[in-house]
């Protein structure tokens, strides 16, 4: 068990440095939004520290950058084996003659040294290696422990500098950890870095508890728990480790969703076999409904300018995708394909809608346009469920069953993720199967 | 010009506790003998029992009015078709016998529960298995079961019976368990 008192962490733009770009670096960007793009060569030296505390340091954060630009499929890592120059040599300015054999076409370099009131001081640059010139500069200031962290505030540097767009490396994965076997499912709250780091269990397991999602907000995260029978929907606070009931209801809430500013939790509650939606406020705990239907109405999902909110109704006779405004006005149906639809999630961008499909007796993580154009499949499995959104739309997290024999042994459950594009589809590592993965937005930076 | 930000880092607790447990389960039955099986909770569906609602008791086998006694000589699950809250004609049958069964304890109190099998996504389960909780309620509320006495609670996909991956497991997951908490 390792304990990491809270820090602060200053971080300064290397202004004077990053002033002026060449015409040669603007040029320097990569377009994520298509499929068939080239990986961009990069190359991230390690850190140059002066001593074996401070070398070893920025080589951590180093690896942090590599592996998460290793795991995106928008750039190319180049193996640090074949660096011709040293940390030290980069230090001031590279020799780009260097790095061009090796096509490397933008470089990280970087520093750190611990300063006399023990606090870690983390330099970075970000090079055009065939234009010559700095991309961008960076200036950290913070404790040892965060050195993990300013490995990915880097990453997002780069990303932002390169694609034009946030990254999305400085984030956590809430999820379900699950254990035993599937009819006695020991399933436990766990949270982690979106690169499997600082992995830790905020429930004991004592208690069912099912589909976390985090506050855009606070560091708050709202979920299921079957806390003395009784299924209702919680809020965790994730600093604090308190938890509390998430108001006063006569029959079973669940599938909790915060709106975009945090302020409200929408969800759906069952009456008399009939589940709604409703929306609380979570200030004043006052509650609107905003279905009126015998169907089941669930996985409501806010749109993230808050105007309108997508679910999921079987009002049809099947499972469907519907929008409606935020006061339950204007119900649209917006999925018209073969098979079921559900879990629907609007996209942090605004501009797409995922969703589980159920055709066939098979499962698909797709998406869909908001006025109910433009589907596209992602991925296909046994069972594929419940897509989270990477804060910059881009990426998509979910999680995947394998089936295991009919005594319920060899099977297993985990995460995945897989880019909005379909490709990329990789294994999200997790200590024990996983489901129901809900991604946190960008770490905030306050100034 | 510079500027700066500040960054709030929450502390950070990591813990790592492994539970293992060992796979100890009954092997699936056909789902043909699911339509209005008894089984206890450990169990997958036995094949249909006596039709009659005729109660046995025996100086050394479990107390009648016990939930033991109501699953051997009652059966204590409804099985539904996929998607449906419906009651077909076997649950209409057992729920009948389970219904002259609690009039004769009126003081006892029941617990519905709901359950769907796995080819739903997870929210949308929850939804389903308190429909079927439901319709076994107001099923048992017309045979003269007061509601006061019954509660539902849904564990939509989460508590699977039989484990196995094919149509007979999921013929017996689709189920209303009567659970007598007194």
């Amino acid at each position: 068990m390792k304990l990491l008192n809270a820090a602060t962490l200053v971080m300064l733009c290397l202004g004077a440095l990053a002033a002026t770009l060449s015409p040669a670096a603007a040029q320097l960007r990569i377009d994520i939004t298509s499929a068939s793009v080239d990986p961009l060569p990069v190359a991230v030296t390690d850190l140059h520290g002066e001593t074996a505390t401070t070398r070893e340091l920025g080589r951590e954060i180093a690896e942090v950058v590599r592996g998460n630009l290793s795991r995106t499929s928008i750039f190319r890592l180049i193996n640090p084996a074949a660096y011709l120059e040293s940390p030290e040599d980069v230090l001031v300015r590279p020799n780009f003659t260097n790095w061009r054999p090796l096509d490397a076409q933008a470089l990280a370099t970087g520093s750190v040294r611990i300063e006399s009131d023990g606090q870690l001081r983390t330099e970075f640059r970000l090079w055009d290696v065939f234009g010559a010139s700095q991309l961008t500069g960076l200036v950290f200031r913070t404790t040892p422990e965060n050195a993990r962290r300013i490995g990915h505030i880097i990453s997002d540097a780069i990303y932002k500098r390169l694609t034009g767009e946030e990254g999305y490396f400085d984030t956590r994965i809430v999820y379900v950890a699950e254990s035993g076997p599937p009819d006695r499912r020991v399933k436990r709250l766990a949270i982690m870095d979106q690169d499997s780091a600082n992995h830790r269990y905020l429930t004991d397991g004592s208690n069912l508890v099912l589909t976390p999602r985090f506050s855009p907000t606070q560091q708050v995260v709202t979920y299921m728990s079957y806390v003395g029978n009784q299924p209702r929907v919680y809020l965790y606070d994730i600093d604090t480790g308190q938890q509390e009931i998430l108001g006063e209801f006569p029959g079973m809430t669940y599938a909790p969703r915060f709106s975009p500013d945090g302020e409200k939790v929408v969800i759906s509650m069952a009456r008399d076999g009939n589940s709604d939606v409703y929306v609380m406020d979570l200030r004043t705990r006052v509650t609107a409904r905003l279905t009126r239907h015998l169907a089941i109405d669930t996985s409501p999902s806010f749109a993230p300018d808050g105007d309108r909110l997508t679910f999921n109704s079987d009002r049809s006779g099947t499972q469907q995708i519907y929008t409606m405004a935020a006061d339950g006005s204007d119900v649209q149906r917006i999925s018209f394909g073969e098979g079921r639809y559900a879990t629907p999630v609007w996209s942090p961008r605004g501009d797409l809608i995922a969703f589980t499909k159920l055709l066939n007796r098979r499962f698909y993580i797709g998406v869909i346009r908001p006025d109910g154009t433009g589907e596209r499949i992602l991925t296909e499995s046994f069972l594929d469920e419940g897509p989270t959104w990477s804060p910059n739309g881009r990426v998509l997290m979910f999680f995947r069953q394998i089936p295991g024999d009919d005594n319920g042994r060899g099977g297993s459950v985990r995460l995945w993720s897989v880019d909005l594009t379909g490709q990329n589809l990789r294994e999200v590592a997790t200590p024990i199967d996983a489901s129901d993965p809900a991604w946190s937005p960008l770490t905030p930076l306050e100034e | 010009m510079p500027h700066g930000f500040l960054i709030k880092a929450g502390s950070m607790v990591a813990a790592l506790v492994i539970l293992a447990a060992c796979a100890d389960e009954p092997p699936a039955t056909d789902a043909s003998d699911a339509g209005s099986g008894g089984a206890t909770q450990t169990a997958a569906p036995a094949p249909a029992p006596a039709p009659a609602p005729k109660v046995v008791t025996q100086p050394s086998g479990p107390k009648d009015g016990s939930q033991e006694h109501f699953v051997l000589n009652v059966g204590d699950r409804v099985f539904f078709a996929f998607d449906s809250h419906e009651l077909n004609r076997d649950a209409q049958d057992v729920l009948r016998r389970q219904a002259a069964y609690l009039a004769r304890f009126p003081s006892k109190r029941i617990v519905l529960e709901g359950h769907a099998d796995e080819r739903g996504t997870r929210e949308y389960n929850l939804g389903l298995g308190e429909r079927r909780a439901n319709a076994a309620k107001e099923y048992l509320a017309s045979l003269g079961i007061a509601p006061s006495r019954v509660t539902t609670i849904s564990y939509g996909k989460e508590r699977p019976i039989a484990l196995g991956h094919n149509e007979s497991a999921w013929a017996q997951n689709r189920r209303s368990v009567t659970v007598i908490s007194n």
